[in-house]
């Protein structure tokens, strides 16, 4: 019954050497025939670009898509919207909440939430102020014993959810009320208390700015710093034997981010100028994005928000995993609120209230962070923040009611978790996670 | 049928576990040596899975001592499986869809570099580790979610040799492998054999585990029911003991054949 197929079957799988590397002049990640995104250069770049849009793969298309959309609408019905001096306040407006979206971000990775980052600004902030005004204790002490307040809260939720197994769902929803009321029991009988405008606090929320020379330097000096560190990545990547990122689409990239940061340096530079506060919220981000995708911490948390079990058996201490990103979002939602009361210069009993807890989570959202963990990015706090401020921002500007904007904000917040949706299941129709 | 040499890399003896009014494991005797090859075959139901996961961590078993080069410890978690150098490959493979297959290949090992992570030289080692497999993955920027099943597989099984294991336990890798896929698979068991590895290899595959196995332990119903060495026996042998039908027509024709095959 042999065949005459088989002999040159066996030999050809003896032949077969596993461990022999094809002699290829092209670099190890080429090598694979079936590779059809090979070709180099800006064309190329732009094709797979555009490929992964299509699949679904959106990253910030949309809402970058959405923020030129808001922009364009209130720039016609209020030219005063992209006035300097109109978006000067909108960086110092979006730094409180955006700070608080930050941590939301890190939950949301893990595909966890928590409900009570408003709850716990407010806290914070009540802390801060009885702290710094009635007590008054020293600026460092007031702010790193609310921040503290924001790591025990944090630690508690966390140890909760990892001992009992609690969902953060239910947690948050119990932490919402519990330090709605702790709030309130801090702020004692008055309710309200300023913090005086000569603070160094109130000064550096709203009154402290970069000098000029100094923002176009930062505007400059960050892509450089982002193409140098690139460029040696390249020549650590040829050395290795792997294929280096095009120049082209390097340089491109390192201009054009430039090109951005100097448009807003000049724009926000004919009012007052780059807030510090607002360049504080900025370092932030990029430090949080960093640690996200350079770490082994990040790389844990994309890991236990993407398969639990499988980074639990990669051995990954997930409890603390859990822990830390619980920690970092409390502790994110106190320095939201320090930020808020410094701006507002005064904290009340309605702090950290209303809409403050659902635009954090919005702005993580619209920005990009999938509800359903693993995907997600630091920046997507930043720009969802900002399309949820310019709303704000915008209605405000036209005198809408508070009930319209809050309509508006809401659609607007269904409409990204509606692309989130979409563009998740898109993604799995073309194979891509 | 005791082990020859003196010093198996792992043995368990007496290992029990119970879920609930469940005894999955009853009094477990199980032993692997370096550059051994034992298969683990049972039916459905029969304990392997439960028996894998006590060995890998994820389950503690109620009863029996586990004696680890020599030294008898506690295999309280994944972590000190992998600490210990138990390297396991589930049957779900246990992938991270959402991370691209360096991501995955180095998950919970990362190298770091200047206290960040170390992406070139995780790309270029994952490269080396899949040349070195024969794996056909296009790219190991991609994340894992848009692989196919063998190659998800092969991901799997690279991962689990980066932390130069003593012991790498196989749950049904060829399952869901095409013919060269497998035919590499086992090429990989024998050469991880070849380098002193103990090999634990789960598989319902009879031809698979002939081609590779030294030693078959048969578990039934979560007991021993039988431990044999490959080349003193035959499959009709192994299934007899895995479905417990010791004498069944099937069995009792291929004892008549076995003398007759002996002396063509």
């Amino acid at each position: 019954m042999s065949t005459p197929e088989t002999p040159t079957t066996d030999a050809e799988l003896e032949g077969a050497d596993p461990t022999a590397v094809p002699a290829d002049a092209r670099p190890a990640d080429l090598q694979d025939e079936r590779l059809i995104a090979s070709s180099q250069g800006v064309g190329g770049w732009a094709s797979a670009t555009w490929g992964r849009l299509r699949s679904g793969d959106l990253g910030s298309a949309p809402v970058v898509i959405g923020l030129i959309l808001i922009w364009g609408v209130f720039y016609a019905l209020q030219p005063a919207f992209l006035s300097s001096r109109n978006l000067v306040n909108l960086t110092l407006q979006m730094v409180a909440v955006g700070t608080i979206s930050i941590g939301v971000v890190l939950v949301l990775l893990l595909g966890e939430i928590d409900l009570s980052i408003g709850s716990m600004a407010g806290l914070s902030a009540a802390i801060l102020a009885v702290l710094f005004v009635s007590k008054s204790a020293g600026v460092l002490v007031a702010v790193l014993v609310a921040l503290g307040a924001g790591a025990v809260v944090g630690l508690v939720y966390g140890f909760l959810y990892n001992r009992f197994g609690v969902p953060s769902f239910v947690i948050s929803l119990a932490g919402l009320l519990a330090l709605l009321g702790l709030q309130l029991r801090v702020l004692g009988s008055e309710g309200t208390i300023n913090i005086p405008f000569e603070s160094s606090l109130v000064r550096f929320a709203s009154q402290q700015f970069l000098p000029a020379w100094l923002a176009y330097t930062l505007a400059i000096l960050a892509p450089a710093v982002y193409a140098l560190s690139a460029i040696r990545r390249n020549s650590r990547r040829v050395e290795a034997g792997l294929s280096p990122t095009p120049m082209s689409q390097l340089l491109l990239r390192a201009v054009g981010l430039a090109a951005v940061l100097v448009v807003v340096v000049a724009v926000l530079n004919r009012d007052r100028g780059v807030s510090i506060m607002f360049l504080v919220f900025l370092v932030l981000v990029v430090i949080m994005d960093l640690a996200i995708r350079r770490t082994t911490w990040g790389r844990s948390v994309m890991a236990v928000g993407g398969n639990v079990e499988a980074a639990r058996r990669a051995g990954i201490n997930v409890k603390r995993i859990y822990l830390s990103v619980f920690t970092l979002c409390s502790t994110f939602a106190a320095l939201g609120g320090i930020f808020a009361a410094s701006r507002l210069a005064s904290s009340n009993q309605s702090s950290g209230g209303g809409d403050t807890n659902l635009n954090a989570i919005a702005a993580a959202v619209i920005g990009g962070t999938s509800l359903f963990g693993g995907r997600g990015s630091a920046y997507s706090a930043l720009l969802g923040i900002l399309v949820i401020q310019s709303i704000s921002n915008g209605l405000d500007l036209l005198s809408v009611e508070s009930n319209v904007k809050f309509m508006v904000t809401g659609a607007v917040l269904l409409l990204a978790v509606i692309i989130d949706s979409v563009s998740r299941r898109s993604r799995a129709a073309h194979g891509r996670a | 049928m005791t082990t020859t040499s003196p010093a198996p890399v792992l043995s368990m003896t007496g290992v029990s576990k119970r879920f609930g009014a469940v005894q999955a494991l009853k009094d477990i005797e199980f032993s692997v040596e370096s550059g051994e090859v034992v298969a683990l075959v049972g039916d459905n139901g029969a304990g392997k899975s439960t028996l894998v996961k006590a060995i890998a961590g994820v389950y503690t078993p109620d009863d029996g001592q586990v004696v680890f080069d020599g030294s008898a410890v506690e295999i309280t978690s994944p972590a000190r499986a992998q600490e210990l150098g138990i390297a396991t490959v589930f049957q779900d493979l246990a992938l991270c869809d959402n991370l691209d297959v360096v991501g995955n290949l180095f998950l919970g090992s990362e190298v770091v570099r200047n206290r960040a992570l170390d992406e070139i030289t995780m790309e270029k080692e994952s490269w080396r580790l899949l040349r070195e497999l024969s794996a056909k993955i296009p790219s190991v920027r991609i994340p894992v979610a848009s692989l196919s099943g063998g190659q998800r597989q092969t991901v799997a099984i690279a991962r689990s040799l980066l932390g130069k294991p003593k012991v790498v336990m196989l749950d049904e890798p060829t399952a869901a492998l095409g013919v060269a896929q497998t035919a590499e698979v086992l090429n990989l068991v024998e050469r991880l054999r070849e380098n002193g590895l103990a090999v634990i290899l789960i598989s319902h595959n009879m031809s698979d585990v002939m081609a590779v196995a030294d030693r078959v332990v048969v578990l039934r119903l979560g007991r021993n029911n039988g431990e044999f060495r490959v080349a003193d026996t035959n499959v009709q042998e192994i299934i007899a003991a895995i479905t417990g039908a010791t004498t069944n027509a099937v069995s009792a024709r291929a004892a008549r054949k076995a003398p007759q095959e002996e002396q063509s």
